[in-house]
């Protein structure tokens, strides 16, 4: 019941006092309360647990991840040629260590 | 799928396979703690893909599995009763109580329904006045906003024949349990990046200071789980001891403050039992007192409860990390998907039922092979 995956919101609906969606995952559509994302519209994604979205998901975050992943060899090389005196490539994803501890989780949110 | 297609890229994934071999210069021992980012590891043959000496330690973040066995026994006697309706998440069913499971019990005429959310058995309860809808609030910080909301809306409609058997438990007092351990190997986490969406991660910062232990919050996917691996790594080689957040497009610092604010509200914190662990101080959540007319423990006479864990099953030491399946003499053999005799085999999120189900250490191949769709992915990391 842990297996929240990411569906987008295609359809949105009052219950009473709860907001409640429509979410379609890959075809597969579920019912899900919003009341804990209340600033989610129409077209978002969230990620849905035991019928509830716990979570709105962040694209500039998600699309940043997947940069950092691809830019990996290129910090591979640099890292190799000690090219990497101070600079972490960013914050709070592939960073590779520099001078100083990574700048903990904090500036990932 | 958007967000799920492109983390599981094979070359992306092979990519920081080769990276984390290229830094990695001495063996170390990482706990992933969701049950969850144990079957992506699995299926996909991470744990196999990492440098010698690179251990991947499955921890306890399995909800089904760490439920008591005293708690399914009170289920199973409160299902039997002839004025219930038994609602449960479908994960509950086949896991084995003492003498029977809840399908069982099914089976043999009893009331049980799985419900998808815990907003059905509230629904199922304003439908049925003169039945008793009891539901089996069980899971981690993650399942715990929905269990609360359940009693919150049975409370604002006044539902008198709705309760709830809690079994809720938290993820930051098993890690410190870890820890705690004289026998611990675990030298850094891969946190539930789920139970971090709702929890936020501020809880671990001083878990991390205090044990001096990498925490990287991470997600699901197979990217999610290599770049995870790649950032504790990178902590360890470095002496470094912090937590960081992978799985940003998820979770924020913060949590879900929403989320938050009705757990709080209808929970407190208190001591919990976990199966094959044992007790753990401030480590889930009960009902708080003006919630108490939805106990079902309080509601049911049960009667004395005297649990029985068969003798065969090393599901304990398999959920502290200790062993895995491919210790236990009954894996494969007495005990399968089909037949289980311990939790583990039984859940989606479960380390024996990852290993079955990936067909690891087992004679002849799993009837099923549910792994075999993603082969690509796992070719790439060989």
């Amino acid at each position: 019941m842990c297996l929240g995956i990411p569906g987008k919101v295609v359809e949105i609906r009052d219950d009473g006092p709860l907001r409640m969606a429509r979410v379609d995952f890959g075809g597969v559509r579920k019912e899900a309360c919003l009341a804990y994302v209340p600033e989610v519209q129409l077209g978002d994604y969230v990620i849905v647990h035991v019928g509830f979205a716990i979570s709105q998901l962040d694209e500039e975050e998600a699309l940043k991840t997947i940069e950092l992943l691809r830019a990996i060899d290129a910090e591979g090389v640099a890292m190799e040629l000690g090219s990497m005196g101070g600079e972490p490539a960013a914050e709070g994803s592939a960073a590779p260590p520099s001078g100083a501890p990574p700048g903990a989780a904090s500036g990932a949110a | 799928m958007k967000y799920v297609d492109e983390y599981r890229n094979a070359e992306l994934a092979r990519k920081l396979v080769d990276e984390i071999h290229r830094i990695t210069t001495r063996p170390w021992a990482l706990m992933e703690v969701c049950g969850g980012q144990t079957h992506t590891l699995v299926k996909q043959g991470i744990d196999e893909a990492l440098p010698a000496g690179v251990r991947m330690i499955h921890g306890p973040g399995c909800p089904v599995c760490v439920t008591p066995l005293e708690q399914i026994d009170k289920a199973l006697a409160i299902a039997a009763r002839p004025d219930v309706i038994f609602t449960s998440y479908g994960d509950m069913l086949r896991v084995p109580g003492s003498t029977t499971d809840l399908l069982s019990l099914k089976a043999r005429g009893a009331d049980v329904r799985i419900v998808y959310s815990p907003l059905d058995a509230v629904r199922i309860a304003a439908a049925n006045p003169d039945r008793e809808v009891v539901f089996f609030a069980i899971g981690f910080e993650t399942t715990a906003p929905a269990n609360a909301m359940a009693v919150a809306q049975a409370a604002r409609l006044g539902l008198g024949n709705f309760t709830v058997l809690v079994s809720h438990v938290l993820v930051p007092p098993a890690m410190t349990a870890i820890l705690e351990s004289p026998t611990c190997q675990v030298q850094a986490f891969l946190a539930a990046g789920h139970v971090c969406a709702v929890m936020g991660w501020t809880e671990y910062e001083p878990i991390a200071e205090r044990y001096h232990v990498p925490i990287v919050v991470t997600g699901f996917e197979p990217l999610d789980l290599l770049e995870g691996i790649l950032m504790a790594i990178r902590q360890l080689e470095a002496g470094w001891a912090v937590v960081e957040n992978q799985y940003a497009r998820a979770v924020k610092r913060e949590g879900n403050r929403a989320a938050q604010e009705t757990v709080f509200r209808v929970f407190d914190v208190g001591e919990r039992t976990w199966r094959g662990i044992g007790t753990i101080p401030a480590s889930g959540y009960h009902l708080r007192s003006e919630f108490a007319r939805f106990d079902a423990e309080a509601r049911f006479d049960v009667g004395d409860i005297h649990t029985k864990e068969h003798p065969a099953c090393i599901a304990g030491q398999i959920l502290q990390g200790t062993k895995t399946p491919l210790d236990c003499t009954a894996y494969g053999v007495l005990c399968s998907p089909q037949k289980p005799l311990g939790a583990p085999m039984v859940s989606a999120e479960g380390v024996c039922s990852a290993y079955h189900a990936a067909g690891r250490g087992l004679a002849a191949p799993t009837a099923f092979p549910l792994y075999d769709l993603t082969r690509s992915l796992r070719e790439a990391i060989k």
